[in-house]
């Protein structure tokens, strides 16, 4: 029965984990990605880890995927064609060696990283995950109930735990800095804006705005080489 | 099924992500295929949990999951910031660190 | 005051006077004061003094204790090697010390006059105390070490003094090819230094000296590193005294001002190879096959410059060549072991040939600045002083008695057939090599001083010195100025300058009066003087028979007269045609035709050193440049080092392509290799 249901959840996974790589649209490949949580955290559940599976439902799947799809549905992104895929396209820039390269050389690595493992866990000869794991019986507090990970977290790992919601915290507030929008400049205004202050400030330091290029004070090395700096960058 | 078999996927699954993230050119897609990597580990740390019968590897995964929650916030931050300054949303349009 | 203080004197104010000259430069040079030549002259001078007393202090002491060395400082003790600043003070030092000083006091004074409104007057005195000290510094050095410091800044004087008037691309050409010639010397002495340093293991000379009398190169003689060491030192000695094959710088050499002429190239500078010979006396006496080569090649210069000169027009030339012959009979005499009469002919050669080239001096002055015997011509009025001083070097130079040259010169023929066997012929040649000299010196006096008297003459006789309205250089008649670097605007003749009479005066009285203290015997002041220098000399004695003594002295008389008779012959009684030629003298040349073609050519030395040295050497040059240097240096090592740096950092640049999908890869390429590190270790 578990066996059966361990094939299923695995097909699910591999299957969710392909969708996910080939998928020409993002938004397909956001779902694919959720099905392929859900299917995990059923195996999560053969091997006893319930509190792990339901956060992996709820936090994972519910949460962090939702915020995928909206990105997804904000950005978008753009889809590639096989074709594209393969051999890259023409007048997009791409990286040298032609796109193509760098995919056969990427699948050639990850191939090797996949035998690389196969290897490792199968050919070596491992005993001790031969087995089914270490013996298990139901209880209020065993092995993989909230209660059992609840005592861990507040005991031995306390720090981690700690640690964790700080970054957390980080990683908010560093999500919103992120994505404001900086003041004084509309989005799509695209004539070039001087306040004074941009007036007294050095040229060529940097400002996202001298970035993108809409912002030049005639053809002045500063501006015109912070506007290059976009697209020719470093180039030597 | 042995302990094996569960290792045996969370390579695989590992291995997808690791190729996705070098072939796709989407940053969103990349970083989707970050999370497959991040959940292959996730299954090999369970998958360890069970054998030796402590929680270590289980608080490890949530640890695990807390980090990819923060990480995804983060680089969606970022794939938003791009888009807003209308820069190409494309990992190899954008190369000013090229050397 | 020690005698080693006296020779440190010496060394002391020709330096000083270069110094003071050099550094005051500004303050010396303003307007048209000749401070600059008094101070130079006062230097030498007083070198000259301190000569004298050094000589004074050396003859108080005992004749066995004579060879004094004092040291300053150790300039460097390393690896066996004691390099020490040391001079050494005995007869022959002192010797020479007197003549250098000497005659060069008496340059100087002439040269403020001849040098007046120079433009490089400062400079000129200079160039020319640098040159005397570093004459002294050779001729007093006390070891190796400075022997050759002395020798190669002489060398730099000369080049310095030759191309004075830098302006002039004759002088500067002329400067390089006796400074390039003279480091061929100068490489010849250094390693000629080494084989010997091989053996004796010494610098010094004294001990060096020591070292082979007692068996350093073994016991018998011809030891073939010493016979090396003695045949590269002659190379040196060839260079420096302008000896076939390396000669072909002194004619050129006459591009430099008529005093620098006098000084260095006649009396002192070319002088230094003789010394060199008898001052290495002992080496060469265990090396009889490099003194035989010394006495061949004296031979045969002799010989082949005295034919050289009957042919040229430039006056200063024909001196020029007369000294190469003059040196020939000094390095032959110093080579077969007549160290007395060699040093002798040097110091009245010193005195006559200054003379001669002071009094050529006053010519070229009062033909302002023309130096081609072709347009002189009778002088003897306009010029009487000069016409003078011109008789008695002639004479002296053609070995008449009782002026200096007859002594000196047939002292060394005399102990030259003394040695015997083979050195008969060079006896012959000797003879024969004065007839040249007389020929030729008395047709220069002759062409110049006698018959119709030229324009320049002429105007001389009404009292105005000629003057050059565009002045032009003698040799390309190139138009110059008078400015920095050419000669300036004033010309001397001696019979309106009293410094030039006065130096060309008391040459004059050594010309004819220092014969006297050499008579052969009868006195031998120079023999005795020098004898404790060359007390381990073998056959250091006087010539032997008297009937040898006074066939040779009458022939030698006779010869000298004989050519001053055909001289007289040719072109006084001859006449003077039209065009300024001499009938008489050309159909001599026209019969023996080629000769004369190859006397005007100077023998081809020049082709002949250009084809075998010069070109090949501009070839490798070139060669060098394009091939060695462009291909192999520039583009092989230098392109490929930095081909090489930059295709790696292409290489490595390329890493950093901004493509976070390579980095990705590289990521996960780096994970599988670490995992396989593991995978294999366990």
């Amino acid at each position: 029965m578990s066996a059966v249901l361990f094939f299923i959840a695995a097909i699910g996974v591999i299957a969710g984990a392909v969708g996910v790589v080939v998928m020409r649209n993002p938004f397909f490949s956001v779902l694919a990605l959720v099905c392929h949580l859900i299917f995990l955290a059923v195996l999560f559940l053969l091997l006893r880890a319930e509190f792990v599976a339901a956060v992996q439902v709820v936090v994972y799947a519910g949460a962090v995927m939702v915020l995928y799809v909206f990105v997804v549905a904000y950005v978008g992104g753009e889809g590639e064609s096989i074709g594209e895929r393969l051999h890259g396209v023409g007048n997009r820039s791409r990286p040298p060696g032609g796109g193509s390269a760098l995919r056969v050389g990427g699948a050639a690595v990850g191939g090797a990283l996949l035998v690389e493992l196969m290897i490792a866990l199968l050919g070596t000869g491992l005993e001790a995950t031969g087995g089914d794991g270490a013996p298990y019986s139901p209880g209020p507090r065993t092995y993989g109930t909230p209660a059992f990970i609840g005592k861990l977290l507040l005991t031995r790992f306390l720090l981690a735990f700690e640690l964790a919601s700080f970054l957390l915290l980080i990683a908010a507030v560093g999500g919103v800095v992120l994505a404001r929008r900086r003041g004084g400049l509309e989005e799509d205004d695209d004539r070039a804006a001087l306040t004074p202050l941009d007036l007294l400030r050095p040229r060529g330091t940097g400002t996202t705005a001298e970035g993108v290029g809409r912002m030049t004070l005639g053809a002045g090395d500063g501006g015109g080489g912070g506007g290059g700096g976009v697209a020719s960058g470093y180039r030597s | 099924m042995s302990i094996d078999w569960y290792l045996a996927v969370s390579a695989i699954v590992f291995s997808l992500g690791a190729l996705g993230v070098m072939t796709r050119r989407n940053p969103l897609v990349v970083l989707l295929c970050l999370e497959l990597m991040l959940n292959g580990a996730n299954l090999a740390l369970i998958a360890f949990s069970r054998m030796w019968g402590n929680g270590d590897g289980q608080i490890l995964a949530i640890v695990v999951m807390t980090v990819a929650a923060c990480e995804v916030c983060i680089g969606l931050g970022m794939i938003v910031a791009l888009y807003r300054r209308r820069l190409p949303i494309d990992v190899d349009e954008l190369r000013e660190l090229q050397g | 005051m020690s005698t080693t203080t006296w020779g440190w004197l010496v060394l002391a104010f020709p330096l000083a006077g270069m110094l003071v000259t050099a550094l005051g430069y500004r303050r010396l040079g303003a307007g048209e004061s000749r401070a600059a030549g008094w101070i130079g002259t006062l230097a030498i001078f007083l070198a000259f003094v301190c000569a004298v007393g050094a000589l004074i202090s050396l003859q108080g002491h005992a004749a066995s204790h004579r060879e004094l060395v004092s040291s300053l400082w150790s300039y460097a003790y390393t690896s066996g090697i004691d390099a020490r600043m040391s001079i050494l003070v005995d007869p022959l030092s002192v010797y020479m010390i007197l003549v250098v000083s000497g005659v060069s006091t008496l340059i100087h004074l002439y040269s403020i006059s001849y040098m007046e409104r120079d433009r490089g007057f400062v400079r000129y005195f200079s160039y020319l105390n640098f040159f005397v000290f570093s004459m002294l510094l050779l001729v007093l050095a006390g070891n190796f070490l400075l022997l050759i410091v002395g020798w190669a800044f002489v060398g730099a004087a000369s080049y310095l003094l030759i191309s004075f008037w830098y302006r002039r691309t004759t002088a500067t050409t002329a400067g390089i090819k006796a400074f390039v010639i003279n480091v061929v010397g100068d490489a010849g002495l250094v390693l000629g230094t080494y084989f010997i340093f091989k053996h004796t293991g010494t610098l010094d000379l004294l001990r060096s000296f020591h070292a082979a009398e007692h068996g350093a190169f073994g016991h018998a003689t011809n030891n073939g590193d010493l016979v090396a060491g003695c045949v590269l030192l002659l190379v040196g000695a060839f260079a420096k005294s302008a000896q076939i094959p390396l000669h072909t710088w002194l004619p050129d050499a006459m591009e430099g001002p008529t005093p620098v002429s006098s000084l260095i190239h006649a009396a002192t500078m070319v002088t230094a190879g003789v010394y060199l010979i008898a001052r290495m006396h002992p080496l060469f006496e265990r090396a009889p096959a490099a003194q035989d080569v010394g006495a061949v090649v004296g031979a045969l210069t002799l010989f082949v410059a005295g034919t050289i000169g009957l042919a040229q027009t430039d006056i200063k030339r024909v001196i020029a060549y007369s000294t190469m012959s003059q040196i020939g009979y000094m390095i032959m005499g110093v080579s077969v072991g007549a160290y007395a009469a060699g040093l002798f002919h040097l110091m009245t050669h010193a005195f006559f040939k200054a003379l001669l080239f002071m009094a050529a001096g006053s010519l070229i002055g009062a033909m302002a600045g023309e130096q081609s015997l072709e347009r002189m011509g009778g002088f003897r009025r306009a010029l009487p002083f000069t016409y003078a001083c011109f008789i008695v070097g002639g004479l002296a130079l053609s070995g008449i008695p009782p002026f200096s040259g007859f002594f000196s010169k047939d002292d060394i023929l005399l102990e030259t057939a003394e040695r015997g066997g083979w050195h008969w012929a060079l006896y012959g040649i000797g003879y024969a090599g004065a007839l040249l000299t007389a020929i030729y010196t008395f047709r220069m006096i002759f062409r110049a001083f006698h018959g119709e008297p030229v324009s320049e003459a002429r105007e001389l006789e009404g009292g105005h010195l000629a003057h050059a309205e565009v002045p032009r250089n003698p040799a390309t008649g190139e138009q110059e100025d008078t400015d920095v670097g050419f000669p300036g605007p004033a010309h001397a003749i001696a019979e309106r300058a009293w410094p030039m009479r006065i130096a060309m005066g008391l040459l004059a009285l050594g010309a004819v009066g220092a014969g006297l203290v050499q008579i052969p015997k009868a006195d031998f002041v120079i023999d005795d003087f020098l004898k404790p220098s060359f007390a381990t000399a073998g056959r250091y004695e006087p010539a032997g028979k008297t009937s040898v003594l006074v066939i040779g002295l009458t022939l030698g008389t006779l010869i000298g007269l004989a050519g001053i008779a055909l001289a007289y012959r040719l072109w006084v009684r001859g006449g003077r045609d039209a065009e300024g030629r001499y009938p008489a003298a050309q159909a001599i040349w026209r019969r023996v035709g080629p000769l004369y073609e190859l006397c005007l050519n100077k023998w081809y030395f020049d082709e002949l050193i250009g084809a075998l040295v010069v070109r090949p050497a501009a070839a490798l040059g070139g060669f060098a440049r394009d091939t060695f240097e462009r291909v192999f240096v520039d583009e092989t090592l230098i392109g490929g080092a930095t081909g090489i740096v930059r295709a790696g950092s292409a290489a490595v640049r390329a890493a950093q392509s901004g493509f976070v999908r390579y980095y990705a890869a590289l990521l996960v390429l780096g994970v599988t290799g670490v995992g396989l590190y593991f995978l294999l270790q366990a």
